[in-house]
């Protein structure tokens, strides 16, 4: 198929992984931080590790959308879904993540009104079928998703639509990147930056990783291959003794991002002075919420959220996988009493979490594949 | 305030996993062995609740099925559970089957609920290894619903029983209030005859055994997808929803060594390749690059983050053969229209057992397990 086969050929996957493994300095050890949820799926689904040497380890790290989103979150977005005249909406990766009273999909067993959504515009449609109904978008996302809640907000600011709003949750990448930057458990060596987020905000806000931190970016489109170069490009760069921020998926992503999209943004979000990520703790300047201008569409201020702070249940180590501390297997309950049916942690929920990506494609160690393939 | 239902889900699991002082290898070993250890537990139900998942082919309805069907009726006919249970009746032994049908839309491209309801039941007598004969209709309709609409599913249940050489021969109808069903749903059972004395079961399957699919995947769950309407995506697809019986007939002449089949319904072709993996204890490893999947379909869910793996077809079966009748097999299936395109898509291994692997496009390996629920498209 057009647009995608040839960004996954084995042929040339074969050829990179003989200058990655080319690259590598005898004895030395590299740490490789996949900031993006988008590409642990792709790692996995596609079983690229396989193409790697034994010296590099990928990370996976917090840009996966459902993933830090607070257990408290959930539950205020469910006290949200079951006012009376309630219609909530949500992207489907949302509906089976936990909080304190079970997920999206057992409210929805119960008699609240949730429905899927597959963009942010569904939730209009269905507000102006429904006018004797609130009708309530569950945005979340990183700056990926914020445009399309942002024009949401705006045409439904132009149509005069009273009864859409919308229970704001987009966070913003930079904070997190830096959180993990700062945090003393964990020494990386260069990052695979987010492709989709860059497209919006463009490549120029990863520089100071480079310049400094001294560690190496290079923006990272969604294919096998796009991965696997992007991976060649950090080598080259930390085997030349350089950290600079490289643009692997110029196809899509402008270096200055998209103006449109980031002024929309502007237009209709401002940055919370503090947010709580899942895992990670209060960040500060790390979320959005609706501007003042806009507050007739501002879930948060229509409604009286709860804003229950729920801490994490003790046996959930998303935290340190999101941090990329622990690899999802070395959480002590993975596997066993989190998995993809009873997920205690976001993580395991998302096909984007790293505990889901483990766990669905990545739960074999080499070794009995490569038996198994051969017998 | 913590949740209540996380020390529940705790709750008889060991509190860590341990060694933790091996190396790194080792220890992910040790994990791994663990979760199996942990999948191969009796399966308990821990919603309050049914949820939509509990109706998606996956896990949960797997989890459903065992811990309170299975659980209830136990008994030695209903065990194996294959598509359809094996009855011997005064020496004859037969086949019965029963599936409800509660496709949205009831209209779509390349059939409806009513040819859908007749070739289901009729598939699930045939992979069994009998020969459909007979089969039951239950309506149940909601108020309101068009009488041009019903007259137009049953003339095209009929049209697909005389296509499959069965009958319709007793039925039921229930109207319910408006607001309590959705349009019309319809029950059909089936009983037919196992003419020979084959037993075919997918824990059957043994190392070095070959896995073969009639057709390209997934046409019929993606057809769905798009009539709903909800994605604005357009593709030339339709459903694939045919009867299989004459096709199996032809395969069951041509291989002696056939050891089951499956339609590849709800849950796809990756979960018949769980069930196979599970039922038989053997490791299945198929090849990505031979699995056929039609260009347009295959579009349609790169775009929206599912795996053709795990989207139905209403028309395709998947066959486990002995490695000698590979050939006649496919060539069996290929010499019949609806199995054009069958190919060979994997191997029956001894390791590791109870997983599915997959030989990735691009060169990798992965597993590939069953889904908890409906594929869920991706965010971004």
């Amino acid at each position: 198929m057009k647009f995608v086969d040839e960004f996954r050929d084995a042929d040339t996957a074969r050829a990179l992984a003989a200058k990655i493994a080319a690259l590598c300095e005898p004895g030395r050890q590299y740490k490789l931080m996949e900031v993006c949820g988008g590409h642990t799926h792709t790692i996995y689904k596609h079983g690229l590790e396989d193409y790697l040497p034994e010296q590099i380890t990928l990370v996976h790290g917090p840009g996966c959308p459902v993933c830090v989103i607070p257990m408290g979150r959930v539950d205020d977005a469910m006290a949200l879904a079951s006012q009376p005249d309630v219609i909530m909406t949500s992207f489907g990766d949302m509906m089976r993540v936990p909080g304190s009273n079970g997920s999206f999909f057992d409210a929805k067993a119960r008699g609240t009104d949730i429905r899927m959504v597959y963009s942010p515009l569904d939730s209009l449609k269905i507000a102006r079928q429904n006018p004797d109904k609130r009708v309530v978008f569950m945005a979340i996302g990183f700056e990926t998703t914020a445009p399309s809640t942002a024009m949401t907000v705006l045409r439904a600011a132009a149509e005069g639509l009273a009864n859409f709003s919308v229970f704001c949750n987009h966070v913003t990448i930079i904070p997190a990147i830096k959180a993990i930057l700062d945090s003393p458990d964990l020494r990386l060596d260069g990052f695979l930056g987010p492709g989709h987020v860059s497209t919006v905000i463009g490549c120029r806000p990863y520089e100071f990783i480079a310049r400094d931190y001294g560690k190496p970016v290079v923006v990272a489109g969604f294919e096998p291959l796009d991965i696997l170069q992007s991976i060649y490009l950090l080598m080259r760069q930390l085997a030349e003794g350089r950290a600079a921020v490289e643009n692997q998926y110029s196809r899509v992503v402008p270096w200055e991002g998209n103006g449109v999209a980031l002024r929309a943004i502007g237009q209709t979000m401002e940055l919370r002075p503090y947010f709580e990520w899942r895992g990670l703790g209060f960040i500060s300047h790390s979320a959005l919420k609706v501007r003042d201008e806009y507050a007739p569409f501002d879930a948060e201020r229509l409604f009286a959220v709860p804003g229950v702070r729920v801490a994490d249940p003790k046996a959930c180590q998303c935290g340190e996988v999101l941090k990329g501390v622990l690899k999802p297997w070395e959480c002590k309950v993975f596997g066993t009493a989190c998995t993809p049916e009873t997920p205690i942690g976001t993580c395991m929920v998302s096909p984007e979490g790293a505990c889901a990506a483990y766990y669905n494609y990545g739960r074999l160690t080499r070794q009995r594949v490569k038996e198994a393939s051969r017998s | 305030m913590t949740a209540g239902w996380v020390e529940e889900a705790l709750r008889g699991q060991p509190d860590e996993h341990s060694a933790a002082d091996a190396p790194g290898r080792v220890r992910e070993e040790l994990v791994l062995e663990r979760i199996d250890r942990v999948r191969r537990a009796r399966p308990r139900i821990r919603e309050e609740r049914i949820t939509m998942s509990h109706g998606a082919g996956g896990k949960a309805t797997h989890t459903l099925i065992q811990a309170i069907f299975l659980d209830a009726f136990r008994n030695p006919l209903l065990e194996p559970l294959e598509d359809a249970a094996e009855l011997l009746a005064d020496g004859a032994r037969i086949a019965m089957t029963t599936d409800s049908y509660v496709v949205s839309p009831l209209f779509f491209p390349g059939g409806d609920i009513g040819d859908l309801a007749v070739n289901g039941t009729v598939n699930d007598l045939a992979v069994t290894g009998a020969a459909p004969l007979y089969l039951s209709a239950s309506f149940i309709l909601e108020e309101g619903f068009p009488v041009a609409d019903l007259t137009r599913i049953v003339a095209s249940m009929q049209a697909a029983a005389e296509r499959a050489g069965v009958q319709v021969v007793t039925g039921d109808t229930k109207v319910v209030e408006k607001g309590k069903a959705d349009g019309c749903y319809i029950t059909t059972a089936g009983v037919g005859v196992l003419r020979d004395d084959r037993r075919l079961g997918v824990a059957a399957a043994r190392p070095g055994d070959v896995v073969l699919v009639s057709g390209p995947i997934g046409d019929h769950g993606v057809t769905i997808m798009l009539a709903r309407g909800g994605l604005d995506l357009e593709a030339d697809v339709q459903s694939d929803t045919a009867p299989l019986n004459g096709l199996v007939a032809d395969l069951l002449a041509a291989a002696p060594g056939l050891r089951a089949m499956r339609d590849a319904t709800r849950g796809g072709v990756a979960t018949i390749l769980n069930e196979i993996a599970a039922a038989a204890g053997v490791g299945v490893v198929v090849s990505e690059d031979d699995i056929p999947v039609r260009p347009e379909v295959r579009g349609a869910c790169e775009l929206l983050g599912i795996d053709p793996m795990y989207v139905a077809s209403e028309g395709r079966l998947v066959a486990v053969v002995s490695p000698a009748d590979a050939d006649g097999a496919v060539s069996a299936l290929r010499a019949h229209p609806l199995g054009a395109d069958a190919a060979v898509i994997g191997v029956i291994t001894a390791e590791p057992p109870g997983i599915v692997s997959l030989r990735t496009a691009f060169g990798g390996t992965r597993i590939v397990d069953l889904l908890v629920g409906d594929p869920l498209p991706r965010i971004c």
